[in-house]
C-alpha cells in the first residue's frame, strides 16, 4: 500500500500507544500507600478525563462535519455563557450557599437539561423551521452568547463579593474536580449518544461534501443533521456540566488530528481526535500534578494552546 | 420519464417557478435554455429535491420525491451543481467513490471498486486519479465532479451549468462527454446551458423557460427558429444551418 494510505492507521497505532503511556503514568507515578485505594481514586479520576476527551472531540469533529468548517467549535453556540449563567443566576437568587447545598447530581441534572435544551431549541427553530441556514444558526448562537454574558456580568456586578469570588472559582474549567459521582450518569448519556451515532457514522463522510452532494447521494439530510446536532448538544452538555467551559480544547486536538493524519475522513479523524484529547487532557494532568505540583492550571494551558491554533487558522484561512 | 405536475415555487412573493408542467422522456440529452432568472436551475433543484417545493408533484420513473426515501431516490437520479466547493481534503478517487455511497453506503465491495475505475476511465483521469482535488484545474475538477456522478450509475443525471468557467476546447470536451454518457450509457441527461448553440448541436430536447415558466419544450429543430428564440430571449436571434445542425447567430 502506498503511504499515504497507511499514513493514518500508523499515526492510530502512535497515539493508542502513548494514550496507554499516559494513561499508565497517571494511574502509577508518584504512588504511596495503599495500592488498592490509589487504583480506585485514580481510575475515577482517569475515567473522567477519557470521558471528557471523548465528548469534547466527537462533539467538535461532528459539528464541524455539519457545519462544513474547519474553525467553528460547538462551543462557539453560547454553552460556555449558558452554563456562567445558570450558575450565576443560582447564586444571584439564592445565595453561593445554594449552589454548595444543592446535592451535585440535582446541579448536574439541571446544568445537562438547560443547555440541551437550549440547544435542541435553537437548532429546531433556525434549522428544522424551513430556513436551514447552519451559518445564520451560528451567528444567533454567538448573539446568544453574548446575550447571555452580559446578562452573568450584569447580575455579577450586583452581587455581594464574596459570592461573587466563590462563584468566579467554580467558573474556570477544572479538570480536577470531576465529581465521581456524575461519572456514572455522564457515561450513561454520551454511551447512549454514542450508540446513536455508530449508526448513522457511515454518512459522516458524505456529510461533509456539502449539503446538495449529500442530498444528491441519498442522505436524509434535515433527518441527519438534527440528529447529529443532538448528539452534539447532549455530548457539550455532558462536558461542560463536569469540568466546566472550554472553548479552544476541542479546536486543538481536531486540527492537530487534521495535521497528523492528513486524511479527513471520518474513520480516522474522529478516533484521532478523541486518542489526542485523551493524551492531551491525562497526560497534562499527569506532567502537571507529578512533574511540576501545579494544579488546576491545565485548562488554562490547554486553553491557551487551542487560542494560538484558532489564529493560527484564522491568518492562515484569510491569507488564501 | 420525469413527470412535473402544477410545481411551484416562491422566493417571498415572487414565484421563480410558476406552475410548471412538464414531461421528460427518458433516454437522450435535454437542455434547459432561458434568459437569467428565467427559474432553469431552481426547477433543477426542485426535481432533484434540493429545494423544497411549495405545490406542485415530481415522479421519477413513477417515484413520487415527496414520499421516496432519499437513498432510494439517489439510485435512480443524480444532481451535478455548480459550486465545487469542498471543504476536505479528496483525492480524485476518493471523490469519484462517494458516487457508490447510495449503493454500498461507504463499504466499497470489489464490485463498486471496479465502477470507481470504470468511471474514471470514462472521463481519462487515469492519471489524476490519486491527485488532490485542490491541486487540479478548473476544467480538471469539473471532469472529477462528473466523473463523482456517473459512478453513482443513476438513469437520471441532473447537471446545472456544466460549462461553466470552462474555455472552449473544454466546453465542447465535455458536451462531447454528456453526448456519450446518453448514447453509450444509455442514461437521461439534463442540463441546463446557457450557450444556445451548444444546446442545439448536442440535445435531443430543449426547454425553453421565461419567467418561471415553461415557454417551450420541444426537439431541437422545433426551437431553433428565429423567431421562438427571439421571443425566448427578446432580441433578435438568426439561425442558420450548417451540417443540419442550427445555429443561433445574435452577435451583430
Amino acid at each position: 500500500m502506498p503511504l499515504r494510505e497507511r499514513r493514518p492507521a500508523l499515526v492510530l497505532v502512535a497515539l493508542a500507544i502513548v494514550a496507554l503511556i499516559a494513561a499508565a503514568a497517571f494511574m502509577t507515578l508518584g504512588a504511596k500507600g495503599s495500592w488498592a485505594f490509589i487504583l480506585e481514586y485514580r481510575g475515577t479520576k482517569l475515567l473522567g478525563l477519557c470521558l471528557v476527551a471523548y465528548s469534547i472531540a466527537v462533539s467538535t469533529v461532528l459539528f464541524q462535519t455539519v457545519t462544513g468548517n474547519r474553525i467553528l467549535t460547538p462551543s462557539i453556540m453560547g454553552f460556555d455563557a449558558l452554563f456562567v449563567l445558570v450558575r450565576t443566576v443560582i447564586v444571584f437568587f439564592f445565595g453561593f450557599g445554594a449552589l454548595v447545598a444543592v446535592p451535585v447530581k440535582a446541579q448536574f441534572g439541571v446544568e445537562v437539561v438547560v443547555m440541551t435544551g437550549f440547544a435542541a431549541l435553537l437548532f429546531h427553530w433556525l434549522f428544522l423551521r424551513g430556513h436551514r441556514s447552519l451559518h445564520l444558526m451560528v451567528l444567533v448562537g454567538i448573539v446568544f452568547g453574548v446575550l447571555f454574558r452580559n446578562l452573568s456580568g450584569f447580575m455579577q456586578r450586583m452581587m455581594d463579593p464574596v459570592a461573587f469570588q466563590n462563584l468566579q472559582d467554580t467558573l474556570f474549567a477544572s479538570f480536577n474536580r470531576i465529581d465521581p459521582t456524575l461519572l456514572g450518569v455522564s457515561f450513561a448519556l454520551v454511551l447512549t449518544a454514542s450508540l446513536l451515532m455508530w449508526r448513522i457514522a457511515h454518512s459522516f463522510d458524505v456529510l461533509m461534501l456539502g449539503r446538495e452532494r449529500a442530498i444528491s447521494l441519498g442522505v436524509p439530510y434535515r433527518r441527519r443533521v438534527a440528529m447529529i446536532l443532538g448528539i452534539i448538544a447532549v455530548l457539550v452538555a455532558v462536558s461542560t456540566a463536569l469540568v466546566g467551559p472550554v472553548t479552544f480544547f476541542g479546536l486543538l486536538v481536531v486540527s492537530l488530528a487534521h495535521v497528523l493524519c492528513g486524511d479527513g475522513r471520518h474513520r480516522f479523524i474522529l478516533p484521532a481526535s478523541v486518542l489526542l484529547g485523551i493524551i492531551c487532557l491525562v497526560g497534562g494532568q499527569t506532567v502537571l500534578e507529578r512533574v511540576f505540583a501545579f494544579d488546576t492550571a491545565l485548562s488554562i494551558i490547554i486553553e491557551f494552546l487551542g487560542g494560538l491554533i484558532f489564529i493560527f487558522l484564522l491568518i492562515r484561512g484569510a491569507a488564501r | 420519464m420525469i413527470v412535473i405536475e402544477n410545481l411551484t415555487k416562491r422566493h417571498g412573493s415572487t414565484p421563480c417557478v410558476d406552475g410548471v408542467n412538464l414531461t421528460i422522456a427518458a433516454g437522450g440529452v435535454t437542455s434547459i435554455i432561458g434568459p437569467n432568472g428565467a427559474g432553469k436551475s431552481s426547477l433543477l433543484s426542485l426535481i432533484a429535491r434540493l429545494m423544497d417545493k411549495d405545490s406542485g408533484r415530481v415522479q421519477v420513473d413513477g417515484l413520487d420525491i415527496d414520499t421516496t426515501r432519499s437513498e432510494v431516490l439517489a439510485r435512480r437520479l443524480s444532481i451535478l451543481r455548480q459550486d465545487n466547493h469542498i471543504s476536505s481534503r479528496l483525492t480524485v478517487r476518493d471523490l469519484v467513490g462517494f458516487g457508490r455511497y447510495p449503493w454500498s453506503q461507504g463499504r466499497l465491495t470489489a464490485q463498486d471498486r471496479a465502477k470507481v475505475e470504470e468511471a474514471i476511465g470514462f472521463l481519462h483521469l487515469e492519471d489524476l486519479a490519486d491527485r488532490f482535488l485542490d491541486e487540479l484545474s478548473g476544467g480538471q475538477r469539473q471532469r472529477a465532479h462528473i466523473s463523482m456522478v456517473l459512478c453513482q450509475d443513476t438513469d437520471y443525471v441532473m447537471l446545472d451549468e456544466p460549462l461553466n468557467n470552462l474555455d472552449m476546447k473544454h466546453a465542447r470536451n465535455m458536451m462531447r462527454l454528456i453526448r456519450r454518457a446518453a448514447d453509450e450509457l444509455g442514461k437521461t441527461v439534463v442540463l441546463v446551458l446557457h450557450d444556445i448553440n451548444f444546446a442545439s448541436w448536442y440535445s435531443d430536447h430543449i426547454v425553453a423557460m421565461k419567467a418561471g415558466r415553461i415557454v417551450h419544450a420541444a426537439p431541437v429543430a422545433e426551437i431553433m427558429q428565429p423567431d421562438v428564440l427571439s421571443s425566448i430571449y427578446d432580441m433578435e436571434i438568426e439561425v442558420q444551418e450548417m451540417d443540419g445542425k442550427r445555429i443561433g447567430l445574435f452577435y451583430a
